[in-house]
């Protein structure tokens, strides 16, 4: 089986595995997700129309309204968040978005996530250790 | 404060700053006495948590404002503090389509709130009605545009925070020192050099959703600008730019306080990357800005994203005085309500309502989710509004200048082009 490992900095701890849903583009909150549903609905976003409920986020960072860190509160409270978050760029939105959805997070990597992993791969993130396992699908 | 020497919520507010400075790598917390943030429980999905809850404003705050799952009493806070939008008009219930149980609960979060300490603003632009902050000053402000605005415009220094951090921070009087809060962000990461006029609020919105959609969260440092922009001008490009990307701030050569030259706005430093802004470039933000313009009849003109200054109103009387909007088309427009003090004063409210539109204070369509009944097409002069009503709303949304949108108001359809 092929898996790669990857190292890098808790942002959130715990740990959580998952499907990938990786994206390129960058995330808006308010306005760009429905929390109840953790569906992106960003009119030109690549991933609108498809839920992130229970994946592992992989995407560079937040853009957007300040609204972020709310939205995926509420994404949390509706049992829509995603099982973990991956990025690369740290903005106090995601910072903030990340400890408020309770969910590990992870950034500051050894290597870029985005190369490696693809949406459908199998990720067991664990924040603690700072340790991403990737199984290829 | 963490201890819990000062009590329940301020130790569950410590404690959320301390894990969200932990999250950014922060090394210290600074003093703040200027927050600014949304509080209320009127919001679309928090008013359904408040209706439900039995322990009501101090449930919503300890959840949507601290990251406590468990209720502790809110004290009364501790840092100026302003509140940004509200989630309805409580003067346009009928309107705007609220029932009366969310007017019951907006007059009562308003009496919470204020007893509490909270300034009722109750806008986006808090720099337009009393709080502006001083250069250098340590701020902790939500709202994307206002952050831009407070950064850039006027030398504040503050991070997008969002409901939770800004919540902790009204009761501290703490944010993490991080991101703008430090002179090396500050500085221009790229260089833009603009190469045509750049002259109504529309213009100024076109160039920030193209700068913004460019640079990401980055810093542009733009070059070239023949006219000192007004406020309404910066107010609609940092709320374009916020929202096409996530810049928090800019400079502008010669004009803005950080930049009193390239040299000083970039800190001595080159710039990353060089953008060109010209026509084509310009083109291309109106076709992405109008990318769900479809239709030509449209049902419903919405001004003043972010909340109309009292010059923008002004301008809105003076081309709709003495006609009538279009009987299919409906026209509202929002602005604080402090100015709408003075638009009532000075006759342009009537001006309004006499030609069938609205003045409309506290919320907007995007944040309140609030439109005319059966809205199919929008006409807006706002880049930030035509990004986010589309998605939000599910609305076609056309971009235009302001005079663009008030034709479509009188005549019901869309005649706007790019000039």
């Amino acid at each position: 089986m092929n898996k790669i490992v990857l190292h890098g900095r808790k942002v959130v701890g715990g740990s959580a595995e998952g499907e990938a849903m990786v994206t390129r583009d960058r995330i808006s909150g308010w306005g760009g997700i429905d929390p109840r549903t953790g569906t992106i609905i960003e009119t030109r976003h690549e991933l609108r129309g498809q839920s992130f409920k229970g994946k592992v986020l992989v995407f560079p960072g937040a853009k957007g309204s300040s609204g972020w860190s709310s939205q995926f509160h509420v994404a949390r409270l509706a049992g829509a968040a995603p099982a973990a978050m991956l990025f690369n760029e740290m903005t106090t939105k995601i910072a903030l978005g990340a400890v408020v959805t309770h969910a590990p997070a992870m950034t500051d990597f050894d290597r870029d996530p985005l190369a490696l992993i693809e949406t459908g791969d199998w990720v067991r993130v664990d924040a603690d250790r700072g340790v991403v396992e990737i199984s290829k699908k | 404060m963490l201890d819990g020497a000062k009590g329940p919520a301020v130790q569950r507010a410590m404690d959320l700053l301390v894990r969200y400075g932990e999250a950014l790598g922060a090394e210290r917390l600074v003093d703040t006495n200027n927050v600014c943030a949304t509080v209320g429980a009127t919001t679309p999905f928090i008013r359904d948590y408040a209706a439900q809850h039995p322990q009501g404003l101090d449930a919503v705050f300890s959840e949507f404002s601290l990251d406590s799952a468990e209720v502790v009493k809110i004290p009364k806070v501790k840092a100026y503090t302003s509140h940004l939008q509200q989630g309805i008009d409580p003067a346009h219930a009928a309107e705007q389509g609220v029932a009366a149980e969310l007017v019951q609960l907006y007059r009562k979060g308003e009496s919470y709130l204020g007893a509490l300490g909270v300034q009722l603003l109750n806008t986006c632009t808090p720099y337009q009605v009393g709080n502006v902050p001083v250069k250098g000053e340590h701020c902790a402000w939500m709202e994307s545009s206002a952050v831009i605005y407070c950064n850039s415009v006027l030398g504040g220094r503050t991070n997008a925070e969002g409901r939770e951090s800004a919540g902790a921070a009204m009761l501290t009087g703490k944010i993490p020192y991080w991101g703008y809060h430090l002179d090396d962000n500050r500085r221009g990461t790229h260089l833009v050099e603009i190469d045509i006029e750049v002259l109504t609020t529309a213009d100024w919105g076109l160039l920030g959703y193209y700068v913004g959609e460019m640079v990401q969260e980055r810093v542009p440092v733009l070059a070239g600008v023949r006219r000192v922009p007004n406020l309404a001008r910066l107010k609609h490009f940092g709320a374009a730019a916020s929202s096409s990307g996530g810049v928090e701030m800019y400079h502008i050569a010669g004009v803005t306080p950080e930049a009193r030259d390239l040299d000083e706005a970039f800190g001595g430093a080159k710039p990353l990357a060089t953008l060109k802004y010209g026509a084509a470039e310009r083109k291309l933000a109106w076709e992405r800005v109008n990318s769900t313009g479809r239709d030509a009849q449209v049902d419903f003109v919405m001004l003043g994203c972010p909340h109309y200054s009292i010059e923008q109103i002004w301008e809105v009387c003076q081309l709709l005085e003495g006609q009538r909007v279009h009987a299919d088309t409906s026209l509202w427009i929002f602005t604080p309500s402090a100015i709408k003090q003075v638009a009532d004063r000075n006759g342009y409210t009537k001006i309004i309502t006499d030609a069938g539109g609205h003045l409309m204070t506290d919320t907007c369509s995007a944040f309140g989710r609030v439109m005319p009944k059966g809205t199919k097409v929008a006409a807006v002069d706002s880049a930030k509004q035509a990004h986010y009503l589309p998605a939000i709303m599910g609305v076609q949304a056309w971009f235009g200048t302001t005079a663009d949108c008030v034709q479509a108001a009188l005549t019901g359809r869309w005649s706007g082009r790019l000039a």
